[in-house]
């Protein structure tokens, strides 16, 4: 069973770089073709597209829907899908695409590591499957009428939108409470640390760490809903979600030529982000090298995980200037005090010495950058009338210790915008290398 | 439990029985006289003239030469009754006459009126329907899943009547206490109890489930007079009496219930659905917080179905039924956690929020597959 579906995945890739030289113009389903599984969409063109995206060039190519016309040589337009396939994971230096659906799960207490690993091979080919806009098993309208479905269902009719699904691995896994239950805590990196406490922290339990995490990422937010809700369902019985989290409205940007999109409080935020483009600077600061903790995380990444309530009600009542100081830039442009335009180099020293944007910024910091895929959140209401709303902080480093927390240590104790902010939920994930091709599975390094 | 529930596991045609009794005492004419069946009923047996006979309109001329009164039914598939005459008298004749679909029925002669009958397999042929034979394991587990519903309807009756009793004695604290014992039987079998739509609204119905205009009667009702209020009037004793009469009313309905491999598995995820969405949360039995009692029927309801159904599933998927005994054992491991030494459970007012988060894993992590037990018992 395992074999044949991951036969039928690698089928379906091969189908679609074959397809990829034919002619445009030609209808084609890309499982159709393939023999196995089903599609949710029916790809049109090719024109232009005969490119293999993705840093290791392997597996399926950007497919343009019916939604967009292909843009020769563009990476994965919006509606088309990123590959699943390569040396790192996506969803970490992919272009940040406009919804989030994160979930952090808990393993069951009576799962072992034989069921833990059954279950992330069956996550990888639901994974494969949901990020080339396919169906989840025998997908969600066919099988026995007698019998649920095997995919939930709706996502049927919508194409891929850019769904990447990012797996990672919590401190737990490795050792909870001092106990070793899957045989994995020789293979916890030390980089993988339980994060300290911060100055102002409010932490709850209940939006906090996680043995596992998954980050759906996508253009369409019944996309990434349905990839988690499909990814829990499997998953029942030997993990079960812990806390998740919604968001929209990405708060940086990894396409740096684009101008930076807006947080809950109206500013532009993180506008020197690493470019998914600038390898250099994703080698240096984002990628786990050979050598640096156990083997299995070379190529992977550190994720760090805050939950940002932000009191928006106090923020909306405080004058335009006391605004600007808080960030140190300005709020129409976004250009740093002192400068232009919004990419301008910033000059420090004309901001006031609590700055967010002084504090935050790689020249405060020795240098050192994270690569940050923030959303904004809005989760109703509180019990007191006030938005729940704020940023789902998420930043990725190659290792969390010289990355994200020296640079919180530094906030949390003297940035203004600690008034206006409560850090809520917080978790830390190591996320592993990627599935270089159908077979593999998250998760196999650590495991095998 | 809710008060409509449209997705009846049970799939419910009570139109069947209805039709093959209406001709209980129809006088025959001379042709079906010529085609009758010839039923011989004594004390030890039960010969029939023939064993296959042609679809539709079938006579049965019983003879009761028998010492005992007897009576003759006949049963499709799975015990469910198609026609039935009792009250055979010795030396006595009596007829039957029913629409018979194509299949395989039995017909059970019973000496005395009691037990299972004597029994004789018979064919009927041709027509529409006579679909490929079922597999003979699945017919006996469907056989043996009414009589398992039909045990629980009848012990049900005595526990009610005592719960009623209680009530009717105006004595509060002993009715709170055999408050969850008199619904054990009921959510043991949920699904079957719920499929006669007209009984269901009548016991089992919560405040929040009635229709506009409803009368609001049965466990529920009174459940909210004795905590709640804590008190019992006159209202409350008449309703103590339409709780049994209507209790009576299912367990006599029983037999007539549509039962199927598919039904009984998908009746047993069922059963876990009502636990996850009314019971986990607390929703069901918000006065008398006794929504364990009912959660653990519901499992034991549910692991009947799965352990009369295990061996023709574990045939065709041996993952799924190691699965599923995993998942029964850890959630009855669970349960048996919060039973006291009298048998009953925890308050649930009492289980925090944490415990209540693992038993709604623990539930998820049974239903989810339980949810494939259809699959794997289909004939496809």
């Amino acid at each position: 069973m395992d074999a044949e579906q991951e036969q039928q995945d690698a089928a379906s890739d091969v189908a679609a770089d074959v397809a990829s030289d034919v002619a445009s113009d030609v209808a084609l389903d890309v499982a159709g073709v393939g023999g196995g599984g089903f599609s949710r969409r029916v790809v049109i063109g090719w024109a232009g597209a005969g490119v293999a995206l993705g840093a290791a060039g392997v597996g399926s190519v950007a497919a343009a829907t019916r939604r967009d016309d292909p843009v020769p040589g563009a990476p994965a337009a919006v509606g088309g899908d990123v590959p699943f396939y390569g040396e790192h994971q996506s969803g970490i230096a992919t272009p940040v695409q406009d919804r989030l659906h994160f979930a952090a799960f808990d393993v069951s207490a009576s799962a072992t590591r034989e069921s833990l690993a059954r279950m992330l091979k069956e996550w990888t080919r639901a994974a494969a499957a949901m990020t080339g806009g396919r169906e989840v098993g025998s997908g969600a309208a066919s099988g026995l009428p007698e019998a649920p479905p095997d995919d939930t269902g709706e996502a049927l009719g919508l194409p891929a939108s850019r769904l990447t699904l990012t797996i990672g691995f919590g401190p737990t896994l490795f050792d909870k409470d001092g106990t070793d239950r899957f045989g994995l805590k020789a293979k916890r990196p030390e980089a993988l640390i339980d994060l300290p406490r911060f100055k102002g922290d409010n932490l709850d339990p209940q939006r906090s760490g996680g043995d596992l995490c998954v980050q759906a990422c996508a253009d369409d937010p019944q996309v990434a809903v349905h990839a988690i809700r499909n990814l829990a369902r499997i998953g029942m019985g030997t993990v079960n979600i812990r806390w998740s989290q919604l968001g929209f409205g990405k708060t940086s940007s990894t396409t740096p030529d684009a101008q930076t999109p807006r947080n809950m409080m109206g500013f532009k935020d993180g506008t020197r982000n690493i470019a998914g483009s600038d390898t250099a600077r994703l080698a240096r600061d984002v990628w786990v090298a050979p050598g640096e903790g156990p083997e299995w995380m070379t190529g992977g990444s550190y994720l760090v995980a805050r939950r940002i309530r932000m009191h928006v009600e106090t923020w909306d009542r405080t004058s335009l200037k006391e605004q600007e100081d808080v960030f140190g830039r300005t709020k129409g442009e976004g250009a740093a005090y002192g400068r232009t335009r919004e990419h301008d180099d910033p000059d420090l020293a004309a901001m006031p010495a609590d700055a967010h944007v002084r504090l935050a910024h790689p020249d405060s910091n020795g240098g050192r950058m994270i690569l940050r895929r923030g959303f904004s959140f809005t989760d109703g209401t509180d019990g007191l009338g006030r938005l729940d709303a704020g940023l789902f902080f998420l930043a990725y480093q190659r290792d969390s210790r010289t990355g994200f927390v020296p640079l919180q240590q530094r906030l949390a104790a003297s940035d203004a915008l600690n008034e206006y902010i409560q850090h809520v939920g917080s978790a830390h994930f190591a996320c592993p290398a990627g599935i270089r091709k159908p077979g593999e599975w998250w998760g196999q390094a650590l495991f095998g | 439990m809710s008060a409509r529930r449209s997705t009846a596991a049970m799939l419910l045609t009570l139109a069947v029985a209805s039709a093959a009794l209406a001709g209980c005492s129809q006088k025959k004419d001379d042709k079906a006289s010529s085609d009758a069946v010839k039923v011989n009923a004594t004390d030890t047996a039960c010969e029939v003239s023939k064993t296959t006979f042609p679809a539709g309109h079938v006579v049965l001329d019983i003879a009761n030469k028998g010492s005992k009164t007897t009576e003759v039914y006949v049963y499709a598939e799975g015990d469910k009754i198609v026609t039935e005459r009792e009250n055979i008298g010795p030396g006595t004749k009596a007829s039957i006459t029913a629409e018979i679909k194509a299949g395989s029925y039995e017909i059970a002669c019973k000496p005395g009126m009691v037990g299972d009958g004597i029994r004789q397999k018979i064919t009927v042929t041709g027509g529409e329907g006579s679909a490929a034979a079922a597999d003979p394991r699945l017919t006996a587990a469907v056989g043996a899943y009414r009589t398992y519903a039909q045990e629980q309807a009848d012990a049900t009756i005595p526990a009610v009547e005592a719960f009623a009793a209680a009530v009717k004695g105006g004595d509060v604290e002993k009715a709170k206490s055999l408050f969850a014992p008199s619904r054990t039987g009921w959510e043991r079998t949920e699904p079957v109890a719920e499929s006669f739509g007209d009984v269901d609204p009548k016991t089992d119905t919560r405040e929040d489930g009635l229709e506009p205009g409803q009368e609001w009667t049965g466990w529920h009702r009174l459940e909210k007079s004795l905590w709640a209020d804590g008190k019992i009037g006159d209202e409350e004793k008449r309703l103590a009496d339409q709780l049994v009469a209507d209790l009576k009313d299912w367990q006599k309905k029983i037999p007539e219930a549509e039962i199927t491999a598919t039904g009984m598995a998908n009746g047993a995820k069922e059963l876990l659905d009502e636990v996850a969405t009314g019971k986990v949360t607390g929703e069901e039995d918000r006065y008398s917080h006794t929504d364990l009692a009912d959660f653990a029927a519901n499992v034991e309801g549910a692991k009947k179905a799965y352990e009369l159904l295990k061996p023709v599933a574990a045939e065709k998927d041996a993952e799924l039924a190691k699965t599923l005994d995993a998942e029964f054992t850890a959630l009855e491991g669970l349960l048996a956690k919060y039973k006291q030494a009298d048998a009953s459970y925890t308050s649930y007012d009492k289980v925090t929020e944490a415990e209540r988060k693992t038993f709604s894993d623990a539930v998820n992590a049974l239903a989810e597959p339980l949810s494939k037990l259809a699959a794997a018992v289909s004939p496809k």
